[in-house]
């Protein structure tokens, strides 16, 4: 199955005319509040879980497998900078991007697209609400704002995560372990982490809702939606991750 | 305003989709108290009709009036408080699944109605409009629990809440069993009864039709074929008319 069925730039261009369409539409009188908080909620809950094990697990992971590397050069007692540097720099706002994008993408592009199939976005239109601001909007701003906490969170974990994998070979001081981590980490380390889960989040509501709000008629529709959401968000992450490295070079961030 | 002779007047109306050209110069009109069913083939272009008239979809070209708006010429806003006075109910019902019966049936009141109207009314105006469907007791249920019959009950209900002037009825009976199919083409006549609607119907449920309306237009490659009463109609010779009737 192809992620996109029309030609790659007629799809990009779609993609950006809809981004203008929200930008438009978010001016517009009569927020949905009710409604975003209600998404802020679920995007919580619904990827909460599996952020934290994931981050977990990573933390752990990263600092067993990068101790042999360390000792063979003499620099064992580097680890938890080194662990705490990538983790927060990279791995926990990627993957708990990668995550959302599965999670919130897949869901959204679903939800959506089963109301367009079964025309309850055009009920919406019918009745006077505007479904473009009810639906999306509140969904692209709900994942926005939640994927840079679950990021926060997911940093947290990953390095609690590296702690317990520091101290399953030699021991480490809690305090120490603390000390260390946050010695070799910078602003210049956490704002630009934190600036471009902003940007994670946002691309993944936009493809979702994207996906969703064009589904085409059928059930089959529906999971096409669903499934091309992830495919393409999760891209889109990796292609903003790509970017976002280069902005924080050129701006001497690293 | 002086009181107009249609609730609904259409002329001239051109729809296509790419090369595919589906209404060509329609014209209809709608009386007051008027029940017009529209039959035809299924792709004929019924639902894109009634699309149009509550301009879910843009038309080509033709007028469109309704209730002495011409909607071409009308903004979002302007179109949203007409459509408080238009009920449409959909073939697919379009109940908002993740909402319970109650929280469906209130939402076309939060475009229309006050905060202050909606805390004090909206709980009788939902009760009303579900005994009018004989549904009081599903009010905290969710669509998914209801059977086909009940939630067609329900979707009109919904369009009920807002005492529309016009209610457009798509396929109002496809796809149920000969007993509800019945059950509901009594209850829209009990119901044209009490609203004093106007009703423009698609069917092609002969029962429904013969039940419901007081005139029927047959809508043939795109263009108002015949439109006649049904007893009439049923006596047509022509066979593009005729093979309804067979
Ligand atoms: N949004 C759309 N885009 C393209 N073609 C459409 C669209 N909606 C309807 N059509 C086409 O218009 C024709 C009439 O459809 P429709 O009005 O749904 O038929 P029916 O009379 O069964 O309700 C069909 O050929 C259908 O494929
Ligand atoms: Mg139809």
């Amino acid at each position: 199955m192809k992620a996109i069925d029309k030609p790659f730039f007629t799809e990009v261009g779609d993609i950006a005319r809809f981004t203008g369409r929200f930008f438009k539409e978010i001016t517009k009188p009569r927020q949905e509040y009710e409604e975003f908080i209600n998404q802020c909620f679920w995007i919580g809950y619904k990827s909460f879980t599996l952020v934290s094990i994931t981050a977990f697990i990573m933390g752990l992971v990263l600092t067993i497998q990068s101790r042999p590397t360390l000792l063979e050069f003499g620099a064992e007692s580097l680890l938890p900078s080194m662990v705490s540097v990538s983790l927060v720099r990279e791995i926990s706002p990627v993957i708990t991007a990668l995550i959302c994008a599965g999670k919130i993408g897949s869901g959204i592009g679903a939800e959506l697209g089963s109301m367009r199939v079964t025309e309850q976005i055009d009920a919406m239109e019918v009745s006077g609400t505007n479904p473009f601001k009810y639906l999306v909007v509140t969904r692209v701003m709900a994942s926005t704002l939640m994927v840079p906490v679950l990021s926060s969170l997911a940093i947290a974990i990953s390095i609690y995560g590296g702690y317990l994998g520091v101290n399953m070979k030699g021991s480490v001081s809690w305090s120490l372990y603390w000390f260390q981590a946050f010695d070799a980490l910078s602003y210049g380390d956490f704002i630009p982490s934190l600036i471009k889960t902003f940007f994670f989040g946002f691309g993944i509501g936009i493809v979702g809702c994207y996906k969703g709000y064009n589904s085409k008629k059928g059930t089959e529709g529906v999971g096409r939606s669903a499934t091309t959401a992830v495919i393409v968000a999760s891209l889109l992450v990796f292609i903003l991750d790509l970017i976002a490295v280069q902005v924080t070079d050129l701006l001497g961030l690293t | 305003m002086e009181p107009s002779k249609s609730i609904i007047a259409i002329s001239k109306l051109n729809k296509s989709f790419g090369e595919n050209h589906v209404l060509r110069d329609f014209d209809m009109s709608l009386a007051p108290g008027e029940n017009l069913v529209i039959l035809g083939k299924s792709g004929s272009g019924k639902s894109v009709l009634i699309k149009c008239i509550i301009k879910l979809i843009d038309a080509d070209s033709g007028d469109i009036m309704v209730l002495d708006h011409d909607i071409s010429m009308m903004d979002q806003d302007e179109m949203d408080l007409l459509r408080k006075d238009i009920g449409f109910l959909f073939q697919s019902n379009a109940l908002y699944d993740s909402m319970t019966v109650r929280e469906n049936l209130e939402f076309p009141l939060r475009r229309h109605w006050t905060k202050e109207q909606r805390e004090s009314q909206a709980e009788e105006a939902v009760m009303e409009a579900l005994e009018d469907v004989g549904l009081s007791h599903t009010v905290n249920m969710m669509p998914a629990e209801l059977s086909g019959g009940m939630r067609k009950r329900i979707a009109l209900a919904r369009t009920l809440i807002l005492k529309p002037k016009v209610i457009l009825y798509d396929e109002p009976t496809t796809g149920l069993d000969p007993i509800t199919a019945r059950e509901i083409s009594e209850l829209m006549i009990s119901i044209q009864k009490k609203y004093k609607a106007s009703s423009v119907i698609i069917s092609h449920d002969m029962n429904c039709i013969r039940m419901t309306s007081n005139r029927v237009i047959t809508l043939i490659e795109g263009r108002n074929y015949v439109a006649d009463t049904y007893e009439n109609l049923m006596k047509n010779t022509d066979p593009k008319v005729s093979e309804f009737f067979r």
